[in-house]
């Protein structure tokens, strides 16, 4: 009996062995290692030459757009979330179901099909272009959306537009909204009852979800690509990456992975901030129930 | 008190469980901005394809160069996603089952394609797995070129689908019932046969759902791949991604259009399942 015992804690454990090896195998190769690669093939031309293409004009004009393409993308979605969720979780209605998978649409079609949906819309073919054109003609401005700045963050709203709601609508949720309701019984306006109960609520899981949509708007290529075709003007930093590790010789794709290596740091401080944010989500999610 | 008796002194409440005020104006703001910034786009790729002609949509779409790229990209995207299957399975397992130094970052890095932009991903798999790279010198050596052939594409979609296989599988494991394993112990089921018997039909809807996830990833994948593919016609190495952003760099709307369209549909059928598993996948546990 005593045998046995041992050989199956022995089997079990060998198993266990294979299976953690197999898994840091994996992740060590298909995931870490390329990242390890982004840095020393940064470095490969020595640190100054690192400093120096970072700081080239078209770089940080790259950074801004991607910071401000990444800013106007977290605020507008941030809106979007709190709003829909707002409705998604506290009301129940007709086809509540359609909207909810209405809303996830952005996370299953290809980027490419963003940007030209876009281009359908608002550019020289499409049947919204007369309007701009009128509003260009009385208003005596120079707007333009596609292959302009509006349209670099169209595409990053577009991308990341249902990553804050999908993590806020769960938490809503599962919390219920009796609360809410008492509240509202009790004489208490939107505003408070949103401010007081149902913000402090979903305060983590909004974190949580704003930090998503600004790493996967720091990074968006696809959708971006299609509306911006001006280097120096309209390109965030992965279409200058595109740009430098497609001209071809050895200095610039260098100077490519230095670029990269910037947002590379961020998705680790993103990756950081995510597991920080996700326990104290849980802890939080456990400490009320 | 007078908010509520002016609220229902105008306004008709049809629904007398809609207590919580804001529901017209939440509602309304979800639906404008959600048909302004994702729907009204959507279909003006719609209403540009349904004016072109049946004949000149068939045309299009069974160019050459489209057919072997919608060919190539579902089934390099076919075998990532199965591939992704069995190591998310296996990550999944070790994550939620054993306790070993370094299981949070581990967990961490799981993530980590989620995180890091396409663009990124796509330039450094490509030099990795080149003739020069570290993994393509080791591959080069035994006559496997990696880097723009089909393999190279497939790793690239590897990459980018693993978080979605882990992530489905993970929440389900963890909330597995542990009755169930005992009562296959019990029975005298070894542990090969209870998991293949017991834990794996358990997860089949997670499992099913994380492969449909990163399948339609895959098919619609675009930064990730361009560099790694080669993206030549003669070795079918473009994927569709690809041939949809050269038509409208060349201008050639109607073919971006019909192709899209065509990835649209597929796309859909794809969320559609999703939809229907996870339907049946809570209904499944409700019952429980």
């Amino acid at each position: 009996m005593d045998y046995t015992e041992q050989t199956k804690q022995k089997g079990h454990n060998l198993v266990k062995g294979v299976l953690i090896t197999i898994s840091v195998l994996f992740v060590g190769i298909m995931l870490i290692l390329p990242m390890v690669s982004v840095v020393t093939n940064a470095l490969s031309k020595g640190f100054s030459f690192y400093v120096h293409s970072l700081t080239t004009e078209y770089v940080v004009s790259a950074l801004v757009i991607t910071l401000l393409a990444t800013l106007v993308a977290v605020v507008v979605n941030t809106f979007f979330g709190i709003m829909a969720s707002w409705a998604l979780t506290r009301f129940s209605f007709k086809g509540k179901h359609v909207l909810a998978t209405l809303i996830d649409i952005p996370f299953s079609i290809s980027p490419v099909i963003a940007g030209l949906s876009y281009i359908m819309t608002f550019g020289r073919m499409g049947w919204a272009a007369p309007v701009i054109n009128w509003i260009n003609a009385t208003f005596h401005t120079d707007l333009q959306i596609v292959f302009a700045l509006p349209g670099v963050l169209l595409a990053t709203i577009f991308v990341t537009f249902p990553f804050i709601s999908r993590e806020i609508i769960p938490v809503l949720n599962s919390e219920g909204c009796d609360e809410e309701e008492a509240a509202a019984l009790m004489g208490a306006g939107g505003f408070t009852i949103f401010r007081k109960i149902t913000f402090p609520k979903m305060k983590w899981a909004l974190i949580y979800g704003m930090i998503l949509c600004a790493a996967r708007a720091l990074g968006e290529f696809g959708a971006v690509s299609a509306l911006s075709k001006t280097r120096g003007k309209t390109f965030t930093l992965p279409l200058e990456i595109d740009a430098l590790y497609l001209s071809g010789d050895s200095d610039s794709i260098v100077s490519a992975f230095s670029v990269s290596s910037i947002l590379v740091i961020l998705a680790i401080v993103v990756l950081v901030l995510r597991n920080i944010f996700e326990y104290r989500e849980k802890k939080s999610s456990n400490e009320s129930r | 008190m007078r908010s509520i008796a002016s609220r229902n002194g105008k306004i008709k409440v049809k629904r007398s469980d809609r207590v919580i005020p804001g529901f017209g104006l939440s509602l309304g703001i979800t639906i404008v901005m959600l048909s302004v910034l994702i729907l009204i786009p959507l279909a003006s790729v719609l209403l540009y394809s349904f004016q072109l002609s049946p004949d000149k949509f068939v045309t299009l779409i069974t160019n050459r160069a489209v057919l072997f790229a919608f060919g190539t990209s579902i089934s390099c995207a076919f075998i990532a996603a199965l591939i992704n299957c069995i190591f998310g399975t296996v990550l999944a397992w070790v994550l939620v089952r054993y306790d070993f130094p370094g299981k949070r970052i581990l967990d961490g890095v799981v993530e980590l394609p989620f995180c890091l932009p396409t663009a990124v991903a796509g330039i450094t798999l490509s030099k990795l797995y080149s003739d020069t790279g570290w993994m393509g010198r080791i591959f080069s050596r035994i006559g496997v070129k990696i880097s723009y052939t089909h393999i190279g594409l497939t790793i690239a979609l590897i990459f980018i689908g693993i978080p979605f296989v882990v992530r489905a599988i993970q929440p389900v494991l963890e909330n597995l019932d542990p009755q169930l394993e005992e009562a296959a112990y019990a029975l005298g089921a070894n542990p090969r046969i209870t998991f293949f018997k017991i834990i794996l039909s358990e997860l089949r809807p997670a499992l099913l759902t994380g492969f449909a996830l990163a399948f339609a990833r895959g098919i619609g994948e675009y930064g990730s791949v361009i560099y790694i593919s080669g993206n030549s016609a003669k070795d079918h190495t473009q994927v569709i991604s690809y041939v949809i952003m050269q038509k409208l760099n060349y201008m050639d709307y109607a073919s971006a259009t019909a192709i899209a369209l065509v990835l649209l549909i597929i796309s859909f059928s794809i969320l559609f399942l999703i939809n229907v598993i996870q339907i049946r996948q809570s209904k499944r546990t409700n019952y429980l």
